[in-house]
């Protein structure tokens, strides 16, 4: 289980995280919305332990992360997948050496065990045979997917989504928030996500978090968040004309 | 002040970066494949630009000895051993040491610095991987280890670069010869490689550390590839001048 208690954190003076506390639900798709500046990549960057906070505690399974050691903060990280906002995929290596990097790096197997994992990962975003693809041959849906199944190789406990559908176009968007939802449940794999797509808000969002200016706002799930009264929550999904209809078209019924 | 106070600060964070380059690899088949893949990119790639290089400056000192030391009081051996003498002490390990900090250093900093601006660095770190130690301690090793080997390249193109160029200008192959074999001396070699050695920590190190320290976009990748260039160059030639005190 993951649990952030008071975190607060600052750059140059300007505080981007205020006091939050968050209890992830287990085996589900946690999902931090909130407007672009509002702290979520912050956020996500301070659960994994990329920026350490200025006070507070990251929990990992009952253990505080941020005040470990750096050899314990590694074992942690191998319970970890993580899908970055462009991929980051390694462009030196092809699809497959990608994919197997978490594997080769700490685990004691044959190549063929290996092989046969990373076939099983790509099998899993649908991306059978592209082994020896490079990632500067593959569309960004298909970095995605690759990044996804990069992050799962290793048979993580945690996956942690740095907004998987910026870019995508609504269909791409689609497959992979079923795609990450899906492999959530499969493994049983704590998911967080952070996104401003509306979209994976109403599709797969089982526990939803909405940071505004830093602080946590409000919390629930895909089934009260459209009936929200919080103002600033409604204002931040009922903004485009689109859900302002569909406001509306729910209010006349 | 302020100079001092950032010099400090920014030798401090070079330190600590080395501190964490130099640990115990995660896995040591990964490591010695890393070695050899950057044995192949900074050193068997640059085996031409040295050659080249060292055959021109070879020849470029023995024309220059036969030009400024025209006097039938001297030997004519003297052109040859003194052309062996500034090829082995200064002009192979020193030369061409800059010449590799200018295609080595940037190399480096600037794939480090995409690697970080990418995040492909943040996603190792998540993974577990000890990224200073994975990415960097490769290349060091592989620099010290293979930059030797160029310089004794370098000296032995040099030699015969400078044959060709003697001869041209009516030195004896004899003569030459002679010259190069008079009272060798294992202890200019053994110089020139512990230098060598030294400049090539001092490339690799400096270097990494401008490419792991990036911070913003592609913009940043030119301007500490260039820092990485200047600022090995002239560590280089700060330390060559500390080891020619020290060593005669």
């Amino acid at each position: 289980m993951i649990e952030i208690k008071n975190i607060s954190k600052s750059f140059e003076g300007r505080q981007v995280l205020k006091n939050i506390n968050i209890q992830f639900a287990k085996g589900k798709c946690n999902l931090i919305i909130g407007q672009s500046g509002s702290g979520k990549t912050v956020l996500m960057k301070t659960l994994v332990g990329l920026h350490s906070p200025d006070e507070g505690e990251v929990m990992f399974s009952n253990r505080v992360f941020n005040k470990m050691t750096i050899t314990q903060q590694i074992d942690v990280r191998k319970d970890m997948g993580m899908v970055f906002q462009a991929g980051a995929l390694f462009d030196s290596m092809n699809i497959e050496e990608n994919v197997m990097f978490p594997i080769r790096m700490f685990q004691r197997t044959s190549r063929a065990k290996m092989l046969d994992q990373v076939n099983v990962c790509l099998e899993r975003v649908n991306l059978k045979g592209i082994n020896n693809m490079m990632p500067s041959e593959l569309s960004g849906g298909m970095k995605k997917r690759v990044a996804i199944a990069r992050a799962i190789a290793a048979k993580p406990k945690y996956l942690f989504c740095d907004e998987p559908n910026s870019g995508l176009d609504p269909q791409t968007s689609i497959l992979i928030d079923e795609l990450i939802s899906d492999i959530t449940h499969e493994y049983n794999i704590t998911t967080i996500i952070n996104t401003h797509d509306m979209n994976s808000v109403v599709e797969i969002g089982e526990r939803i978090y909405y940071l505004h200016h830093g602080e946590l706002w409000w919390q629930g799930d895909n089934k009260n968040v459209l009936n929200s009264d919080n103002k600033e929550l409604n204002d931040f999904i009922f903004c485009t004309s689109l859900t302002k209809k569909i406001k509306e078209k729910n209010g006349n019924k | 002040m302020s100079l001092i106070k950032n010099f400090l600060l920014e030798f401090g964070s070079y330190l600590i970066l080395m501190k964490d380059a130099f640990k115990k690899p995660q896995n040591m088949h990964i490591f010695r494949r890393q070695i050899l893949h950057e044995m192949e990119a900074l050193g068997v790639n640059s085996i031409p630009i040295v050659c080249v290089i060292s055959v021109f400056v070879g020849a470029a000192v023995v024309i220059q000895m036969i030009l400024n030391l025209e006097n039938p009081i001297y030997p004519s051996w003297i052109y040859g051993y003194a052309s062996r003498k500034a090829l082995i002490l200064e002009f192979a390990p020193t030369v061409i040491s800059l010449i590799l900090a200018g295609k080595c250093a940037s190399m480096i900093a600037s794939e480090i610095g995409s690697q970080k601006i990418s995040e492909q660095i943040d996603a190792m770190e998540v993974m577990g991987v000890n990224t200073a130690n994975y990415l960097i301690l490769p290349k060091i090793f592989a620099c010290f280890i293979f930059f030797p080997l160029l310089i004794i390249l370098s000296i032995f193109i040099g030699l015969i670069g400078g044959g060709f160029g003697g001869m041209a200008n009516g030195l004896s192959a004899f003569h030459y010869v002679e010259g190069i074999r008079l009272e060798f001396t294992t202890y200019d070699v053994i110089y020139a490689m512990v230098k060598t050695a030294v400049n090539a920590l001092i490339i690799s190190s400096i270097a990494s550390y401008r490419g792991y320290t990036m911070v913003g976009g592609s913009v940043e990748v030119g301007i500490q590839s260039t820092k990485a260039v200047v600022q090995s160059s002239v560590a280089i030639m700060i330390f060559n001048l500390l080891m020619t005190n020290l060593f005669f």
